[in-house]
């Protein structure tokens, strides 16, 4: 069996195969200020009273927060009414972003089936649980039921030989695979990560891996357990030797350069080269993807004594207060505002073109986000490359898309 | 059900769809009155309630906003066909009682007028006369749309009902 045959197969208490269409009861799940107005409305119409289990749910004010007009305000509002009544806990403004909210305070864990309003959910395969992004009537329906109906997925295997060369990141591997593979060619279906190239890899970068499962349209994700740490005891899901895939792709990654995702969609991901030298007016590191505190210190080496260049603004938004304050305790946040970076409170940031950074016209932005569809910003008249740390660093410096490599 | 076709291509993506920026509202009409705009700023004028939106691969790419299904919806598009959609839209449209249907293959483009047979899954090109078969649905997605989306289908229902399925 796959990894998430085998979890389903585990909460069900009986052997299912992918195709199959089961029920099953989920661990836990979260919603959003996006998403979340939307489920309680949801959940009111299906009749309201109690959720199925108050602490298997989370509330997140990520995405606008804080709140840029009385609109987005009352929302808000809307959220933390419903979870006082109702005892959920509510992660206010500038607790960070879900994704990272939820595996820091373990309201996932390894093996769990966990429902996400968002589409970044499938990050949590980087500790092991099945994690699937849904809407918000479906969310509902699980603070109702506590269930969902799913159909067992599909496994698409990827085995990537490493090691990755010295400064190439988790990031640039994630974008050459999600170029691969395409925005779509991961519909309906898992995908398990394997091989040299994530053994050695740290929590932070597994959950880039899987981040970006959403952009080749998967279900879900996991980056294998071999080699993850985790703070406390917990049980690894591998597949079984035998276990079918419906597709199994390798690739030998030793020799992979830094990776960019030009306009306008995730997956049309070139080499770093022939893209050098473009200008930059504005860079950004933050999101669910790489907001974390090893893709701000990947900045700050970079920045060290140095400053963003002329013309250009830098914008950082942790994706945690756990990592803001990992990032001011190490001097991290000092190099990086003394360069010039401005630092945004722990949340979506700009990346979802809501609030606090929206681009100009004809402006191009570098971001180590996840997703450069037309308008993701707030504008659909400018363009956005998505590249790892350390390139939108180097390029932050240059006022150009930089190859990191001269300042590493 | 018969209406005009709206032709776009592959990948649209939700941030197309809807944008981010708008999405934060409960007030629907709102969201219609910005459906499409950074692909096709005229779809919101243009849109009859009961036109079919058409669309090639992985419809509804990107976000898990169900906003984007809602603002179709309201705009009054009655049905999408695409060759096939993401996941997460395809539930959210199920789920808010939006018809969406996967056909494969088809000769529709913008203008024509398009009957399609919820219940048989046939799309009847009127230009051509041709007919074209959707995929099946799973019965629990034909039972959500037919009590009218998911809210509906568990005030009736209680939880799931899977047993039922005798078609797959």
């Amino acid at each position: 069996m796959t990894i998430s045959e085998k979890i389903l197969s585990k909460k069900v208490g009986r052997s299912v195969r992918a195709g199959e269409l089961i029920i099953t009861e989920v661990d836990g799940v979260m919603a959003t200020d996006t998403t979340g107005p939307y489920a309680i409305k949801a959940f009111e119409e299906m009749g309201g009273g109690q959720v199925w289990d108050a602490a298997r749910c989370a509330l997140i004010i990520d995405h606008a927060a804080p709140a840029p007009n009385e609109r987005i305000a009352n929302l808000h509002s809307m959220m933390r009414e419903f979870a006082r009544e109702q005892g959920i806990r509510l992660f206010e403004i500038g607790e960070g972003i879900c994704h990272q909210l939820m595996i820091e305070h373990q309201y996932v864990r390894p093996g769990d089936i966990f429902m996400g309003a968002d589409s970044h959910t499938p990050t949590y395969g980087a500790i092991g649980a099945m994690a699937c992004g849904v809407g918000s009537t479906d969310l509902a329906a699980v603070m109702k039921t506590g269930k969902i109906w799913l159909k067992v997925p599909e496994t698409i295997r990827i085995i990537c030989h490493g090691p990755l060369k010295a400064g190439v990141t988790a990031k640039d591997l994630i974008l050459y695979l999600v170029g691969k593979i395409s925005i779509s060619g991961a519909t309906y279906q898992a995908v398990e990560f394997k091989g040299s190239a994530f053994e050695e890899m740290t929590l932070a970068s597994r959950m880039t891996i899987t981040n970006m499962v959403a952009e080749m349209g998967g279900k879900t994700g996991f980056v294998h357990p071999k080699g993850l740490e985790l703070d406390y005891e917990f049980e690894a899901t591998y597949p079984d030797e035998n276990a079918a895939y419906v597709q199994t792709l390798e690739f030998d990654v030793s020799g992979l350069e830094p990776q960019l995702s030009i306009p306008e969609s995730p997956d049309q991901v070139e080499n770093i080269s022939p893209h050098e030298g473009q200008p930059i007016q504005y860079a950004f590191i933050g999101t669910c993807c790489n907001g974390r505190l090893e893709d701000l210190q990947a900045a700050a080496q970079i920045l060290a004594g140095k400053k963003v260049a002329n013309g250009v603004r830098f914008l950082i938004a942790p994706a945690s207060r756990s990592v803001l304050l990992d990032a001011i305790t190490d001097g991290t946040l000092q190099t990086l505002v003394a360069a010039g970076a401005t630092v945004l409170n722990p949340g979506c940031g700009p990346c979802v073109g809501t609030h606090q950074g929206v681009p100009g016209n004809d402006e191009i932005v570098i971001s180590a986000a996840n997703r450069n569809f037309r308008g993701r910003m707030g504008n659909p008249n400018s363009n956005i490359y998505l590249a790892a740390p350390t390139t939108v660093a180097a390029s932050a410096v240059e006022g150009k898309i930089t190859h990191p490599k001269k300042y590493q | 059900m018969q209406g005009l076709a709206h032709v776009y291509g592959d990948n649209i993506d939700t941030d197309r769809i809807i944008p981010g920026k708008y999405t934060k509202t409960l007030d629907t009409a709102s969201l219609a009155a910005h459906v499409l705009e950074d692909l096709d700023p005229a779809f919101k004028d243009n849109v009859k309630s009961g036109d079919i939106l058409v669309a090639g691969d992985n419809f509804g790419c990107g976000s898990s906003r169900e906003q984007a299904p809602i603002a179709l919806k309201v705009a009054g598009v009655g049905v999408v066909i695409a060759r096939y959609f993401a996941r997460i839209f395809f539930r959210n449209a199920i789920n808010i009682g939006l018809p969406v249907l996967e056909v494969p293959d088809h000769d529709i483009e913008p203008g024509d007028e398009v009957i399609v047979d919820l219940e048989t899954g046939e799309v009847i090109n009127c230009r051509t006369g041709k007919c074209f078969q959707a995929t099946r649905l799973p019965k629990v997605m034909i039972d959500i749309l037919q009590a009218g989306g998911l809210v509906a289908y568990l005030k009736e229902n209680g939880t799931y009902q899977l047993e039922a399925t005798p078609n797959l």
